[in-house]
């Protein structure tokens, strides 16, 4: 299914690592280890049950996709780390 | 570290360390992997369990006892508060502690342990049933063969939906919570402290639990329906600030509580799961700790019988003893937290006036809520359910 990438979002840094958005992720689509967590954008459909269930507001949901993210949230080596265990 | 384990737990929560435990001590070779660096750390709970729970595993010891408790007060939302008399004792747990003392009581039964192991998928065989797991243990990918999988790994499970269980949990059950540790404040140690209403936790409720001298565990869950309007964090930050103005912020924490019913299926393809997993939850109080322990237990034991049979078929006992346990408990209670969550500000503001009015002798928590069951009569089925089974 064709969509934009990466419009749900998890800023680094600030997130717990609690796995409240992993519980209601319907995809299984989030891969969350220590202090690593990404999305895996091939299963992720934007639902957005992740953005409401996050206790500390660190999901976000981009209208525009990908090209539009600020710099300081791209969190290139947490998409890695969700491709290296496939 | 073998190449090859009868059981392998993912998890070493209380759930976990007590599926180790009882399978390990029924003569299974055990493996225990947590992704965490650390067993018991962090901790994300409000870690309040009644004495007569804790002590079916483990003897009370002060060195995990932050406070002794007696007494519950419930807070309406107009700031009125009813003590209801309690039998019991309880306490309020160190579970940085206590969750290592439980996996201590594992290993001292023959269970390996293994942290900062993270399991990212399962290895299945040709007929898609689970013969071990595959982990990335302090970066290195390795495989572990077993015969059983106990998944205890948590809210954020997914060893479940590999085995094909749908452990989704419903964002209406899912609680999103928030907590602190504060100190520097004014708390007195015997009591447990409930806050109800709209401003404070709408369809949750928010909790102070004293913590030893000036220290409490503050925290709240509310349900992700109602936490898209507005997030745990923000709640829980007015609450402190109002109530709390000059507190020390010890810890800061995130998690989230599935308050559901246990998971429709909890054995599928040589996996079990156990604890928070499973939804082992009390869906009215979020309370886990003693029923993921009595979900482990028991998932332990036959998961070693199973093993020992030789017969892997053996494995549907666990859900057959969980849902005779616990299970059906579980179902009655979800019916009455759907009742309660429906109560308004008004409704909890009048109940706990027609409590206050109860002779002090019948200020039993049943008491309050035979008063309750007044505002709610549609609640009476479900209640009536849980004394005639």
């Amino acid at each position: 299914m064709a969509k934009p990438f990466l419009m749900i979002h998890i800023r680094p840094g600030k997130c717990d690592y609690c796995g409240c958005c992993v519980g209601v992720c319907p995809e299984d689509a989030i891969e969350l280890q220590e202090s690593k967590i990404a999305i895996i954008e091939e299963r992720c459909t934007n639902c957005r049950k992740c953005v409401w269930a996050c206790p500390w507001e660190v999901i976000e949901f981009h209208r525009e996709g990908v090209q539009n993210l600020p710099k300081e949230i791209s969190a290139l080596d947490d998409f890695q780390f969700a491709h290296s265990l496939k | 570290m073998k190449q090859d384990y009868d059981v392998i737990v993912v998890g070493a929560g209380p759930a976990g360390s007590t599926a180790a435990r009882y399978a390990a001590s029924a003569g299974a070779s055990v493996l225990m992997l947590e992704k965490d660096r650390d067993v018991g750390y962090p901790v994300r709970c409000g870690e309040a369990v009644s004495h007569e729970g804790v002590i079916q595993f483990i003897q009370p010891d002060p060195k995990w006892i932050a406070s002794t408790v007696t007494k519950f007060r419930l807070v309406a939302p107009n700031g009125k508060s009813v003590v209801p008399r309690l039998d019991g004792t309880g306490y309020v747990l160190e579970r940085r502690i206590f969750d290592y003392e439980l996996a201590k009581l594992a290993a001292a039964e023959g269970t390996e342990v293994v942290t900062k192991a993270y399991v990212y998928d399962l290895l299945k065989d040709d007929n898609g049933a689970a013969v071990g797991v595959k982990a990335l243990i302090k970066d290195v990918k390795v495989e572990i063969r077993c015969k059983v999988v106990v998944a205890a790994d948590g809210v954020e499970s997914r060893v479940g939906k590999w085995a094909g269980i749908d452990t989704t949990c419903h964002i209406r059950d899912m609680e999103s919570c928030a907590q602190m540790t504060i100190s520097g404040i004014d708390v007195e140690q015997d009591v447990l402290d409930f806050y109800f209403g709209d401003d404070v936790s709408p369809g949750g409720y928010l909790w102070v639990f004293p913590k030893g001298k000036n220290t409490a565990n503050v925290g709240l869950g509310l349900s992700v329906e109602e936490a898209k309007k507005k997030s745990a964090i923000k709640f829980l930050q007015e609450f402190v600030e109002k109530k709390f103005p000059r507190a020390a912020v010890l810890t800061h924490i995130a998690g989230g509580v599935p308050c559901a019913k246990t998971c429709s299926r909890i054995v599928a393809n040589n996996v079990i799961l156990v604890g928070d997993a499973a939804h082992q939850v009390n869906p009215v109080s979020g309370g886990g700790i003693i029923s993921g322990m009595i979900g482990g237990m028991i998932g332990g034991q036959v998961a070693a019988e199973a093993i020992s049979k030789r017969q892997l078929s053996h494995l549907v006992e666990y859900e057959k003893k969980w849902n005779k346990r616990l299970g059906w408990r579980h179902d009655v209670f979800y019916n009455i937290k759907e009742a309660i969550a429906g109560f308004s500000d008004d409704t909890l503001n009048s109940i706990c006036d027609s409590a206050l009015k109860l002779p002090e002798e019948k200020r039993t928590l049943g008491g309050i809520f035979r008063v309750a069951l007044w505002n709610k009569p549609s609640m009476m089925l479900e209640v009536a359910k849980v004394f005639v089974s």
